[in-house]
């Protein structure tokens, strides 16, 4: 079942330096934690290439692991036993390439949003000038410009994740990692983060790695959905996602009454739900 | 009925009185009672002189350029006593806040310390420093010091994981994270310990100054008590609780300025 897709990502079966397109490449990765009889087996074999422009989205109940496998792939967590490449290289510890965008925005609440957007590359020393510009761009980007100068207080919840979400972008990270970045938002603000995030992907072309038990999110959002099962958590299922591109001529309302996509969801969700493995 | 009643609650002369007024009317009526029963003779003016009396010499101390002395070296006292309690506790609270080692190794004597009540230090510093200033500014440096040091100690270890995660995240140096980081996340805390060492501070200056001093507020209090004076000794404690007001006031609008980011009630 897992072996069925592959096709999607074209290097899997080779060494991630030959390919030029694969960012993120995760070997062979097991995690245990505690030892002796109380040893938990958080993550089996996870074997996963993201390319260039991929928007992979991780779908599981909780407690499946992909918060676990998040935090391996930024490099917060050591892998009991497996590697996490990015463009070929070794990657165990947090750095530039990889950007983090958690469930809460973790905005610095003494700074301003600018200040917020701008603050890693100022403080790796990026002067005013190119700093302003990349700020502006960032806010505009996540359509903030109005709130620049204003504290994350004052913002609505779903203006402040943006914010968080251009803060990571404005450090220009080879890939992003986002962790149910909409789980704290009411419905009809995360539909719109949604789409907005949707823009943003298409316009920068990042790749992102983006977490959720949502399944119409991962719907709309991703080229690409992976399912985790839980104990140990493993991938059971890689699918690319056929209504990637449908949102460009659609609205979400007709999307979600398209029968494929009805079936599919169906799918999915008795997918993250059935116990036997894959 | 209903049509009666209407316009005549409407033309009411008189709302309520205004919030920024409000903590004013019980002094003001208190003072009121207080000079109305002096002056018919319901209190003795030996025990309890009015507050006109008081007034008078206040007046009297401040025209002789007496006051000024009084005021000016227990001014000079709490400000250098302040300071230097503030500035060991701050680096001691910085140090067990941020490092764990020095917590583990630094805090469990500091906190046995905290237990002993400070004016029972008094025969012991005068014993070491002599009965001159030196012992008085030791004794309300160590009165200041343990609240700035408390909060400041409890206040880094309180800062939020995530906005230090945040810090890491986009690698900033242990410089960088704790001046970005650390410093802004501190401040609420570390001021409100400042400001609760500065009226500790007020209270060890008045104790220190009882115990023997030729000059000061406190020794005011003292000799209006010796020389049977009520009205002499009720001025200094007019004067404590005018300047212990100021300097906090003072502290106040700095913190206020300063935590201008802070999303909370009273700031509405």
């Amino acid at each position: 079942m897992s072996f069925s897709s592959r096709t999607v990502s074209p290097a899997t079966s080779q060494s991630p330096s030959l390919s030029q397109d694969v960012v993120v490449a995760l070997r062979d990765i097991n995690l245990h934690f505690g030892n002796g009889a109380q040893q938990v087996e958080a993550l089996r074999s996870i074997n996963l290439d993201l390319v260039a422009g991929d928007f992979v989205c991780v779908l599981g109940s909780s407690g499946c692991g992909k918060t676990s496998l998040l935090r391996v792939l930024a490099g917060y967590q050591p892998p009991t036993a497996g590697a996490v490449y990015i463009d070929g290289k070794s990657h165990s510890a947090p750095n530039a390439a990889v950007g983090v965008v958690f469930q809460r925005p973790n905005l610095l609440p003494w700074l301003s949003i600018a200040d917020n957007v701008g603050f890693g590359p100022k403080m790796q020393g990026e002067p005013d000038f190119t700093l302003r510009q990349r700020v502006a761009h960032y806010l505009d980007l996540v359509g903030l410009s109005d709130a620049s100068q204003r504290l994350p207080h004052q913002l609505s919840g779903g203006m402040q994740q943006r914010a968080a979400i251009a803060r990571t972008l404005a450090a220009n990270p080879r890939v992003v990692l986002m962790d149910e970045p909409f789980g704290a938002l009411d419905a009809l603000t995360r539909e719109s983060m949604q789409l907005h995030l949707r823009k943003i992907w298409q316009q920068t072309q990042k790749t992102i790695f983006f977490i959720t038990h949502d399944v119409e999110e991962a719907l709309i959002l991703a080229t690409r959905i992976v399912v985790m099962h839980a104990h140990p958590g493993r991938i059971v299922q890689q699918i690319p996602n056929p209504f990637r591109d449908v949102l460009d001529h659609m609205s979400t309302t007709e999307l979600r009454t398209m029968p494929e996509f009805v079936r599919l969801r169906q799918q999915l969700i008795a997918g993250i739900h059935s116990v036997e493995s894959g | 009925m209903s049509s009666l009643s209407l316009p005549r609650r409407s033309t009411k002369p008189h709302r309520a009185i205004p919030r920024s007024l409000q903590g004013w009317l019980l002094p003001i009526a208190l003072v009121v009672a207080w000079e109305l029963l002096s002056r018919l003779g319901l209190v003795a003016p030996n025990l309890l002189p009015a507050p006109t009396t008081v007034l008078q010499t206040i007046l009297v101390i401040a025209r002789s350029g007496e006051l000024f002395r009084h005021v000016g070296i227990t001014l000079y006292r709490v400000v250098l006593g302040f300071g230097i309690g503030t500035l060991v506790a701050t680096v001691l609270g910085a140090l067990t806040g941020y490092s764990r080692t020095a917590h583990a190794y630094l805090d469990p004597l500091l906190q046995a310390l905290r237990n002993i009540p400070s004016i029972a230090w008094v025969p012991l510093f005068i014993l070491w420093l002599g009965i001159y200033e030196s012992s008085k500014v030791t004794l309300i440096a160590v009165g200041v010091f343990f609240p700035v040091y408390l909060n400041l100690m409890s206040g880094i270890q309180g800062v939020d994981r995530k906005l230090v995660e945040v810090g890491k995240i986009y690698r900033l140096s242990q410089l960088q994270l704790v001046r970005r980081v650390f410093l802004p996340a501190t401040l609420p805390a570390y001021l409100v310990g400042l400001r609760n060492g500065l009226g500790l501070g007020w209270m060890f200056v008045v104790a220190a100054e009882l115990m023997g001093a030729s000059q000061g507020l406190g020794y005011l209090l003292i000799d209006g008590q010796t020389t049977g004076r009520p009205a002499v000794i009720i001025a200094s404690i007019v004067l404590f609780a005018l300047l212990g007001k100021l300097t906090d006031s003072g502290l106040s609008a700095v913190s206020q300025r300063l935590l201008y980011w802070q999303d909370s009630y009273g700031a509405g």
